[in-house]
């Protein structure tokens, strides 16, 4: 029997408050008829015996006490699901809005997912060639890994996720097997058209299913967006073994939006008014990149997230870069010089990088390479701070070399626009030719084996 | 009261029961059809609460909680090592034969595999008095360790009867026991204990001895002993987890008890693929077969992750008791001090610092208070060293969870993200780090190593603070005007920093460093400190000393010399002193 509960008991911000429920489930799922005709969708987040807190997924705009009907519609929020949904665009909440009707589905999936039980997971070790020589050998991406883009305002991440997108593809030998998932969490229209013109610039629009929450969508809605997505990654990569890429943006919008649903349940804030459940949520997400043992697929993410006022502590990049496996930190000063992709190197890491390099992936001198590449560019900033302080005519030779380096670093290997897809070899020999600007002795992180293999002697000089 | 407790309330993981008297306080409960496994964690006349260790989406007011008059516990027995379990010991190899990659919901599994047949022989015979703590049977666990099956702490007695060697079930009784009151009780393969009690002990011994880790930085300058507990906070990013991975798979402890708690699914799925293709070079075995793993990732329930420390050091002590030195690897306590927090929001407790509760600090010390050297109840020694990793949020060690386990472990090993940036690991900063177990165990590196291991290590860190007193000046002037004397510690420190304190996790030789190669290449950088401050001393320029090459050579020695050849560096001292002398006689 299907019971319509009438009116509500509270409103307060988008949560509704309804009493004398019997029957109601944790995190079930509710339609709320209002008498203008029109409905939303809504889900238990609370239940205290017959009194229950649903969060409406529109909004609580024009709701009264009086001017409704609920029905529980006894199961979990669901995500229909089936191959069709390559090419298709959809709210934030999972439904269909390009026009071309719902989906038939082959299997409904949870949109909460279940977590991946460790000992199935396969270690990721095989590369992506993005075609980027910043992200190839010193930040490499790995298959099944999650690596965030953290950038700011006004930074070209979108740029750079699609330029990922676009040279990924080219170099994947499963191609066929190969589609994009992506999440828009409160972001602009004209971002969200930027991706999909450019989706369908490089061919791949049929590849793509995209969820859509803009920013002027429901709040609540954008707190199930990326799960919607994910159910559908987890859908291609392990029922249809497809190697999925997932981009997810803005993830600050998304963290906002659980603060600001958290605060209207009235919960004890932590820092910055993020609740204390920041972290287990947004792990809820990330996590679900990976590769399982028995599947061909593959959950790859590449969540963007724009960091407060460029704020490397502030909560949602500092918890989010203690679940991803690294980061890509997008660098202002660099942005500021005309330098794409800005990739600030120094504070982004690659945490399955050391798996996936060397003999028999890339090449035997990347990890070394890499190594030193890092420590010398370390070196570059602590002479330039000096350079600062006392001019460049006072330096040493030696910091003085490390300065011709770092600008070198910076324009050639750093820099290098949108169109540029260089190989892995092409990257790693410009990174020894810059490498061979600094005398030999100094490359304490190589061994003489390979510095007399690939060191390019400029002594002619 | 039969079957009268159900369900009234529903937030997150935490669900209450109202009107009831039936539980008592920590009982661990089934909650609804699935049977979800759930512990009471609040009591008061109104109502009981409980949190649950899995997801409760789909739980009704009306789902009935069935309480099961025990504590929250883990059954110890053999099977435990070379296994993997998730926050509140449950096996997942088992839990993936039931529900698959995915971990579903009321997974009924026992820790232990109640199939398999153990090779056991008994150790007392009928008539003998046994006590708690006392072996009565052993089996081989794995091909290096041997289980000894201990008469649970809080049980004595006569032994009545005893089966003959042979093969048995962790339940199959193997020996009787008549206690002090003529009850009689069959001792089995395994008994059950409560994660939250800590096991006793006969007395606590002082932590006299050191936990070899094969670590430079750790062993020379910061060093840990046996039972001894060390924070590692760290950014992220900064390497924790690969200094935990490295400690893990070198430090000489017997037994290794890994906590992933609250961290990555791949990290766990590497150390699973990793451990088991590493070979111990003590045993020739792989690494796996003297580890536990317990892994409770980040996104799975927040509720077993804060189980999963105590599930992790129950494990630790019951092979203490069995007289093995175990080493905890925590990574990372702040998800756990997190968990709490969670827990303690969804209770609408009033919150003291960043939302912590106000009993973070107690729950802290009495985790840490666990790790100790001590004499067990039979007798043995044994010991549990913990080494707790510690993410603060935004980098900042002044928040609670950093300030709080500062005070309750010896070690801190505080990592840095300017050496992490710099690809110089482990990123252990040796100026803000600080053991204090040196004056503990200056005895036993005197004894096994000699004086001069002391002296060569104060050496050291007197040239670290020196140089770093002297990059404050660099800094702002630039290295030109220091006079050479200075310059030349501002060399050998680098030779330290770069040749020493860094060490290359994936080098063969690098990886694991012997103490006495550790006391060799100290004794090789500081004769050349010496030999060369007496050069600059009579003015001879440090640029010609450089020019020798030495201090490149030594920065690399680490990769030159392997392991096995320490008569190298007799060598090294001879051409350190033909250089040196061949400049002063110009």
């Amino acid at each position: 029997m299907i019971i319509d509960y009438l009116g509500v008991k509270e409103i307060n911000g988008s949560l509704i408050v309804l009493d004398g429920i019997k029957n109601a489930s944790y995190e079930e799922i509710v339609d709320i008829n209002l008498d203008n005709g029109t409905s939303r969708r809504g889900r238990i987040v609370q239940i205290d015996g017959e009194r229950i807190v649903v969060e409406v997924f529109e909004g609580t705009r024009s709701i009264s006490l009086n001017n409704t009907k609920t029905r529980l519609l006894g199961r979990p929020m669901e995500m229909p699901l089936s191959p069709e949904i390559l090419g298709r665009v959809f709210n934030g909440a999972g439904k269909p809005i390009d026009g071309l009707g719902d989906i038939f589905p082959h299997k409904r999936m949870n949109i909460n997912g279940t977590p991946i039980n460790p000992v199935s997971r396969t270690y990721p070790h095989n590369f992506i060639n993005t075609g980027i020589s910043t992200i190839d050998t010193l930040i490499t991406l790995i298959r099944g890994q999650k690596l965030p883009i953290f950038s700011g305002s006004g930074m070209r991440h979108n740029e750079l996720a699609v330029q990922i997108i676009r040279q990924a593809k080219l170099s994947d030998d499963e191609q066929q097997n190969f589609c994009v998932v992506f999440a828009a969490m409160g972001v602009k229209n004209d971002v969200a058209e930027y991706f999909r013109k450019s989706f369908e610039d490089s061919g791949v629009l049929q590849k793509v299913v995209m969820f859509l929450n803009l920013s002027n969508d429901p709040i609540i809605e954008r707190t199930l967006t990326p799960r919607c997505a994910l159910t559908a990654a987890e859908y291609l990569a392990f029922e249809m073994d497809m190697h999925v890429l997932v981009i997810m943006t803005d993830i600050t919008s998304y963290a906002e939006a659980v603060r600001e649903f958290s605060s209207s349940k009235g919960e004890i804030p932590s820092r910055k008014g993020y609740p204390g459940y920041l972290y287990s949520d947004l792990a809820s997400l990330y996590e679900r990149a990976g590769m399982i043992k028995g599947h061909k697929g593959s959950v790859t993410q590449i969540p963007i997230l724009t960091m407060p006022n460029d704020d490397i502590t502030h909560p949602v990049p500092d918890l989010t870069g203690y679940i991803t496996e690294g980061q890509i930190v997008l660098d202002r000063s660099l942005e500021g010089q005309g330098i794409y992709p800005p990739v600030g190197v120094l504070p982004s890491l690659s945490r399955l990088m050391k798996d996936g390099i060397g003999e028999g992936f890339t090449r035997e001198d990347h990890a070394p390479l890499a190594n030193q590449l890092f420590a010398a560019y370390a070196k570059v900033m602590d002479a330039r701070l000096l350079a600062s302080v006392i001019g460049e005519d006072e330096l040493s030779a030696i910091d003085k070399k490390y300065l011709q380096f770092g600008r070198e670093f910076e324009s050639v290997f750093v820099n290098q626009g949108l169109t540029d897809n260089r190989s892995i070899n092409d990257s790693l020999n410009l990174g020894w030719k810059l490498i061979s600007l600094l005398p030999r002795s100094e490359l304490d992180r190589i061994d003489d084996a390979l510095l007399d293999k690939y060191y390019v002697n400029n002594d002619c000089e | 009261m039969d079957n009268k407790n159900v369900i009234t309330g529903i937030n997150g993981p935490v669900v209450t029961i109202t009107d009831t008297d039936a539980f008592s306080m920590l009982e661990m409960v089934y909650v609804g059809d699935e049977r979800l496994i759930g512990e009471v964690i609040d009591i008061t006349d109104k109502k009981t609460t409980v949190q649950v260790y899995e997801d409760t989406t789909g739980l009704k007011p009306g789902d009935i909680v069935e309480g099961t008059h025990s504590p929250m516990g883990i059954l110890l027995g053999p099977g435990i090592m070379d296994n993997i379990f998730d926050g509140i010991g449950r096996p997942l190899k088992a839990i993936e034969e039931i529900s698959g990659a995915f971990i579903s919901r009321g997974a009924a599994v026992s820790s232990l595999d109640e199939n398999r047949l153990w090779n056991v022989q008994l150790c007392v015979k009928a008539g003998d008095k046994l006590s708690g703590g006392s072996i009565y049977a052993t089996c081989e666990e794995t091909e290096i360790i041997q289980h000894r099956c201990i008469v649970p702490p809080d049980l004595s007695g006569i032994v009545e009867s005893v089966m003959p060697d042979g093969q048995y079930k962790v339940n199959d009784t193997v020996a009787v026991l008549k206690d002090n009151n003529g009850v009689r009780h069959n001792l089995t393969l395994c008994h059950y204990w409560p994660i939250r009690t800590p096991r006793p002990v006969k007395k606590r011994l002082p932590a006299t001895i050191p936990l070899v880790t094969g670590q430079r930085v750790i062993d020379t300058l910061l060093p840990i002993a046996k039972g001894g507990s060390a924070a590692i906070p760290g950014g992220f990013g900064t390497g924790k987890t690969m200094t935990q991975h490295q400690l893990a798979k070198w430090c000489d402890a017997d037994i290794i008890v890994y906590i992933g708690c609250g961290e990555r699914g791949n990290e766990m799925s590497q150390v699973l693929s990793e451990f088991s293709e590493l070979i111990d070079p003590k045993s020739n075995r792989p690494m796996t077969d003297r580890t536990v793993l317990i892994a409770n990732t980040s996104n799975m329930p927040v509720a077993a992750r804060e189980a999963s420390i105590y599930t992790g050091i129950t494990i630790a002590e019951y092979y203490r008791d069995m007289g093995y030195d175990v080493a905890i690897m925590a990574d990372s306590t702040s998800r756990w001090a997190e968990a709490l927090r969670e827990i303690s929001g969804r209770l609408e407790e009033m919150p003291a610092e960043e939302g912590f509760p106000a009993y973070l600090p107690s729950r802290l010390s009495e985790f840490y208070e666990r790790a100790g050297r001590v004499k067990v109840l039979s007798g043995k020694e044994g010991s549990v060293t913990i080494i707790g990793a510690v993410s603060p949020q935004g980098a900042d060690f002044s928040e609670p969870v950093t300030q709080n386990t500062k005070r309750f472990t010896r070690c801190f090993w505080a990592l840095d993200k300017s050496l992490a940036y710099a690809r110089h690991y482990p990123a252990i900063n040796w100026m803000t780090s600080y053991s204090e177990y040196f004056s503990d165990l200056d005895n036993w590196f005197a004894t096994n190593y000699g004086e001069d291991f002391i002296r060569l290590r104060q050496s050291v860190n007197y040239l670290l603070h020196e140089e770093d007193r002297l990059m404050e000046i660099v800094k702002l002037i630039g290295s030109d005007v220091l006079p050479d004397d200075q310059k030349l510690i501002i060399e050998v420190a680098r030779v330290i920093r770069v040749g020493f304190l860094q060490q290359n996790a994936f080098h063969q030789e690098d990886t694991y460093v012997p103490l006495e190669k550790q006391k060799k290449m100290m004794h090789v950088i500081i004769h050349l400190y010496q030999k060369a401050k007496v050069l600059v001393s009579t003015s001879i320029p440090i640029s010609r000393i450089t020019q020798t090459g030495l201090f490149d050579k030594l920065t690399k020695m680490k990769y030159d010399i392997p392991n096995d050849r320490l008569d190298m560096f007799d060598d090294y001292i001879e051409q350190i002193d033909t250089a040196l002398a061949s400049i002063s006689h110009i």
